[in-house]
């Protein structure tokens, strides 16, 4: 049984090349407490995405481990990283990755199926998630057809179908307008007061400031400031 | 999944100083200065990059041409070299379209020099006088067996006017006590100057061989000047003149038909004892690779349409996954007669070397049979025309160059704008109803994601179902074709009926073990043949006729060593007294003379009662009443009888006439064996020689309990018992069924190299989604699943469709292979498509689209999830 106050995300010395160039990050160790919002800061090729989709399991180390509620997510193969990620995780991408041939109801029930969910089951918490995110008017249309701030709260709501215990952002605001992209701040801001622990990598500073509980800059593949912060107020 | 922009191979290359960079002075490069003018060498790096980047697609191309150039090659060579050689041997010797047999007793010679003027009579040779003699080697043949009767003519002179036969050894008979052989009537050890006795009814000599003669038209066996046939022969009431015909027109069974009623219609009523049509002997002559051509030629044609189909295919895949390339080779100045030459040129690089691969394999492929036809004329290496080998692969870049034509200009068109700008995924409005109503399938979501495939790219996913139909089409007609051939094998051997078959050529003392599963024991000789594989290429010398000492007419090559045929009375009562034995009858065979038919003709006599012993009948029935007859249908063809007709055989001097009740599907003998019960022809066959039983088990008796026990004690008395199942396997059929397999795997092949291709297009235009896909949860084996799941349902609509198609082409073909052997195949040889096997072959259409999709899927499966979502 895993202690509670053990950290959900735990690299140790974790580094990760490439074929070709210097390393994109280089002997990083990082801790994550359950219920944190992190935001990973830094210039482009410094390795946020990097270490995003280490966590993801989308990619591994070349050296180091990686370790999520417990699991060795450097360690798994193929399989087990899908079903790591159907269990833990929830991704939020800049240019969203929304199913263009789905309609919005369909593109949010995805992870739900895929990990077999009873339909009936699934059914429900995707009406729930719609409608907490204020998109259920949208659930027959196409994603083609959304605003852009509409589109990354279909891809909140499909990132949160299966309840994950980590919701992974990346760039989460990079391809909205201001209005849009406060608008999903808002509401990641929200999750994170309802406990949902988050590491968002972003360029943006205000949007790190107003949704994280911590700040964490990466220079060269490592840390070069890592910075906590009073809880962000949740505006409803 | 490679590069396609600008960054990719292609684009560095046209970058580099020298490609379009430096037009030539004075012109506008349009592609047609020449590689020196920069504007061909830009071209040429394009298609050479094209090719190279997309190697799936390329192998697809260079396969299917090649099987498709093969099987053509092959089917047309095969088509040539069965009609060829014959034909123009045939026309060298001025051979005769109609060997006609006339009574001497009823008509005069100068009667018959007569017809010679008869209407459509083009020219005439004869009349000579014929007759049917025993010949044997003077040395003696094997004891106890007589030689067949063979067709003698006297004839003064080799050179005619009709039939010119040609001496290839020796000379020709210039006196009494000299006979010159045919050489189908030869057989080793026989030379210019060996001895052979001759025996007709008036007497006996000893004959000088003073040549070896080849008469392409097989007019006779042997010839010897008329005063000496006049003393073997001269009385009886069966001597006959021969008079040879070439008619104005004698292209067809009609018209030679025409020709024999007109020579005859001044002569008495029955004068014209029997007459022999150059097509019959010219179908014998082909037989064996006659067959081959209806399957050869329906393979090519398959081959040929999926491979304009998968070149078509490819080249669109080409054009659509490369829109944004195309656009900007525009960009950067290729007008649209280059950029349309560029993807002409990436199909035709592949498909020349596919083509030259196609000519080479073809060549190959035709050397069994070719080799049937040597042998058939005696003629070295024949091979396929070198016309063909040039002019099909041509014919084939047409057909990929008209194919590849229509993307290429498709691609020529494109707006360079709308090109550089469009994105690679299909639009999302295509099907999505349709993707929506499978989302709500209670399957598992990798599944209905797959079955939503093909309706984002409907043309492609039909294309897809063309060649996975075609596919299908070819296993159906390839398990139709062996299980045809297979029955064909069976049913025509009516010599292998019943459950045990007892020969009396089996060595005393020899091995007894001939239990069910001993397949190795000797088996009768013309068994197991498939319409044409009987003739002369497999030298008519069966392992019956080596037994009876009869190799090619009129010779005796004697059974070998020590071996004597056991005393059929034993072996009768051996079989009789044998626990288990329910009913059993015996046959002989010997030969006999036909008028009309050269040598002798097969006849085999039964003894017991054979009726319903599992002969296949194409018409009428077995016989059952004394004077009956069957034959099969090159006989009935070739004496022009019919079912209710009368013939008549005869040997030294005897004759009896029996009537044909039925035909029976029978492919031994060269399709010339009459069949009769003994009784019937106890006149000229007095004395039959027994040398096979057949044996009906009793209800419920083991077969190899009754064989052990029955060569125990045949052990004792000779003659060895062998399952019935047991056939000699002809090694025609042997190499048919090998072309089958092999052509059949290459266009499966094909089929599932086209299902690659076009996963690994649709599989990279989606890579991003698969990304998507993955990285929500979707693991390795759903990903594998969904891809497949994308193949499975065309794979299935397809093999609904290709599977009838399939059918419809076997009982298409398989009655043409017939007919172009002269045998009628029994409609229970060809309705071999049971409900269940037809299911199963239906679902082929799903494991060769699922084949086929393995690969990409698994790519998919392995494809880096980070990496994906970074694919634009």
């Amino acid at each position: 049984m895993r202690d509670l106050i053990d950290p959900l995300i735990e690299l140790r010395d974790v580094s990760k090349a490439y074929d070709e160039g210097p390393p994109a990050l280089s002997g990083l160790t990082l801790d994550v407490q359950p219920g944190e919002a992190v935001a990973v800061l830094g210039p482009s090729g410094s390795g946020k995405s990097t270490l995003l989709n280490l966590v993801a399991g989308l990619d591994r180390p070349t050296q180091g481990g990686v370790t999520v509620a417990g699991v060795r997510v450097d360690e798994l193969n193929e399989t087990g990283s899908a079903k790591y990620r159907r269990a833990w995780i929830g991704m939020i991408f800049q240019f969203f990755n929304l199913l263009d041939d789905l309609t919005v109801a369909d593109n949010v029930l995805l992870p739900a199926q895929l990990a077999g969910m009873p339909r009936a089951r699934a059914a429900a918490r995707a009406d729930e998630l719609l409608g907490y995110l204020g998109i259920a008017r949208h659930r027959h249309a196409y994603p083609g057809r959304l605003s852009g701030g509409e589109r990354q709260r279909v891809a909140v709501a499909r990132a949160l179908m299966n309840s994950p215990a980590l919701l992974l952002a990346d760039e989460p605001t990079g391809a909205l307008d201001s209005a849009s992209g406060a608008d999903v701040q808002a509401l990641l801001r929200e999750l994170n007061a309802d406990g949902q622990t988050m590491m968002l990598v972003t360029h943006d500073l205000s949007l790190a400031e107003a949704c994280a509980t911590r700040t964490v800059e990466l220079v060269d593949g490592q840390v070069a400031r890592d910075t906590a912060h009073s809880m962000p107020k949740v505006a409803r | 999944m490679s590069a396609l922009g600008p960054e990719g191979p292609t684009s560095t290359r046209l970058a580099e100083p020298g490609a379009i960079a430096s037009p030539p002075p004075g012109g506008v490069q349009d592609g047609r200065t020449g590689p020196s003018g920069g504007g061909g060498g830009a071209l040429a790096r394009v298609v050479r990059a094209g090719v190279g980047r997309r190697r799936v697609q390329t192998v697809v191309m260079v396969l299917t041409t090649l099987l498709a150039v093969a099987a053509s090659v092959l089917g047309a060579g095969l088509l040539v070299a069965s009609q060829g050689p014959f034909e123009q041997a045939f026309s060298k010797q001025h051979g005769a379209h109609l060997s006609a047999e006339f009574d001497a007793t009823k008509v005069s010679s100068a009667q018959l020099a007569a017809t010679a003027d008869a209407d459509g009579v083009a020219a005439a040779a004869g009349p000579f006088p014929v007759a049917s003699l025993r010949l044997e080697s003077a040395s003696g043949g094997p004891p106890g067996i007589d030689p067949p009767p063979v067709t003698v003519v006297g004839r003064a002179e080799a050179d005619q006017p009709v039939d010119q036969v040609n001496l290839v050894e020796g000379k020709w008979a210039t006196k009494s006590g000299e006979i010159v052989l045919e050489t189908s009537a030869r057989t080793p050890g026989i030379a210019a100057g060996s001895k052979v006795e001759a025996t007709g009814p008036d007497g006996k000599a000893e004959l000088t061989v003073t040549g070896i003669a080849e008469s392409v038209g097989e007019s006779a066996d042997a010839w010897v000047l008329p005063a000496q046939l006049s003393r073997l022969a001269a009385s009886g009431a069966d001597s006959s003149y021969q008079m040879l015909y070439r008619f104005d027109d004698a292209d067809s069974q009609s018209a030679v038909v025409a020709g024999k009623k007109a020579v005859s219609a001044g002569l008495p009523d029955g004068a014209l004892r029997g007459a022999q049509s150059w097509l019959d002997v010219k179908q014998i002559a082909d037989n064996n690779v006659s067959a081959f051509v209806p399957f050869v030629s329906a393979f090519a044609l398959i081959a040929l349409a999926m491979s304009v189909l998968i070149i078509s295919i490819v080249v669109s895949g080409a054009v659509v996954a490369s829109t944004r390339r195309i656009g900007i080779l525009k960009a950067i100045g290729f007008t649209p007669s280059q950029v349309g030459r560029a993807y002409v040129g990436q199909a035709l690089i592949p498909a020349s070397l596919g083509a030259l691969l196609g000519v080479v394999v073809g060549n190959l492929l035709a050397i069994p049979m070719l080799n049937e036809v040597e042998t058939a004329y005696g003629t070295s290496a024949l091979p396929i025309p070198l016309w063909i080998d040039i002019l099909v692969p041509l014919a084939a870049l047409a057909l990929v160059v008209a194919a590849a034509l229509g993307p290429a200009m498709r691609a020529a068109r494109l707006r360079t704008a709308v090109a550089i700008n469009v994105g690679r995924t299909p639009s999302e409005e295509r099907g999505r109803h349709v993707r929506g109503l499978l989302a709500r399938l209670p399957v598992p979501r990798s599944v209905s994601l797959g079955l939503a495939t093909p309706f984002a790219r409907p043309a492609r996913a039909a294309t897809t179902a063309a060649a996975v139909g075609f596919g299908a089409l070819a296993i159906t007609f390839a398990v139709g074709l062996g299980s045809s051939l297979f029955a064909i094998q069976t049913h025509g051997n009516p010599d292998s009926v019943g459950d045990v078959t007892v020969s009396t050529m089996g060595r005393p003392g020899a091995p007894e073990r001939g239990g069910a599963g001993d397949r190795q024991a000797p088996t009768r000789g013309d068994e197991g043949t498939v319409p044409g594989t009987d003739s002369r290429a497999d030298g008519g010398a069966t392992a019956r006729d080596d037994q009876d000492g009869r190799g090619a007419p009129g010779t005796t090559t004697g059974p070998q060593d020590d071996v004597k045929p056991a005393d059929p009375a034993k072996v009768a009562a051996a079989i009789k007294a044998q626990s288990g034995t329910g009913s059993y009858f015996g046959t002989g065979k010997t030969y006999v003379s036909v008028a009309g038919i050269k040598a002798g003709t097969p006849l085999v006599v039964y003894e017991g009662d054979a009726k319903g012993a599992g002969q296949v009948m194409v018409s009428g029935r077995w016989f059952s009443a004394p004077g009956e007859a069957v034959a099969p249908a090159r006989f009935l063809q070739a004496t022009g009888a019919k079912i209710g007709d009368t013939v008549t055989l005869t040997d030294q001097g005897h004759s009896v006439r029996l009537k044909l009740v039925g035909e029976i599907f029978d492919l031994g003998d060269q399709g010339m064996a009459v069949r009769a019960d003994a009784a019937s022809v106890a006149q000229i066959v007095p004395d039959v020689k027994l040398d096979h039983f057949t044996v009906e088990l009793a209800s419920g008796k083991d077969k190899g309990d009754h064989l052990d026990g029955l060569n125990t004690q045949l052990k004792k008395i000779g003659g060895v018992a062998t399952s019935s199942d047991d056939a000699r396997t002809s090694t025609v059929i042997v190499v048919m069924q090998s072309l089958i397999a092999m052509l059949t795997a290459m266009l499966v092949v094909v089929a599932c190299l086209c299902v690659l291709n076009t996963v690994v297009l649709d599989t990279s235009e989606r890579v991003h989604d698969v990304g998507v896909f993955k990285a929500l949860g979707m693991s390795p084996r759903q990903t594998v699943t969904m891809v497949l799941t994308s193949v499975a349902a065309t794979g299935l609509v397809a093999g609904a469709i290709g599977v009838p198609l399939g059918v419809a082409l076997h009982h298409l073909v398989m009655p043409a292979m017939g007919r172009s052997t002269g045998t009628e195949i029994p409609t229970a040889d060809i309705d071999v498509y049971g409900p269940g096997i037809l299911v199963l072959l239906a679902l082929g259409g799903v494991v060769i689209a699922a084949a086929g999709a393995l690969l990409p899927a698994g790519w998919a499966a392995r494809t880096g999830t980070a990496r994906a979502l970074r694919t634009e």
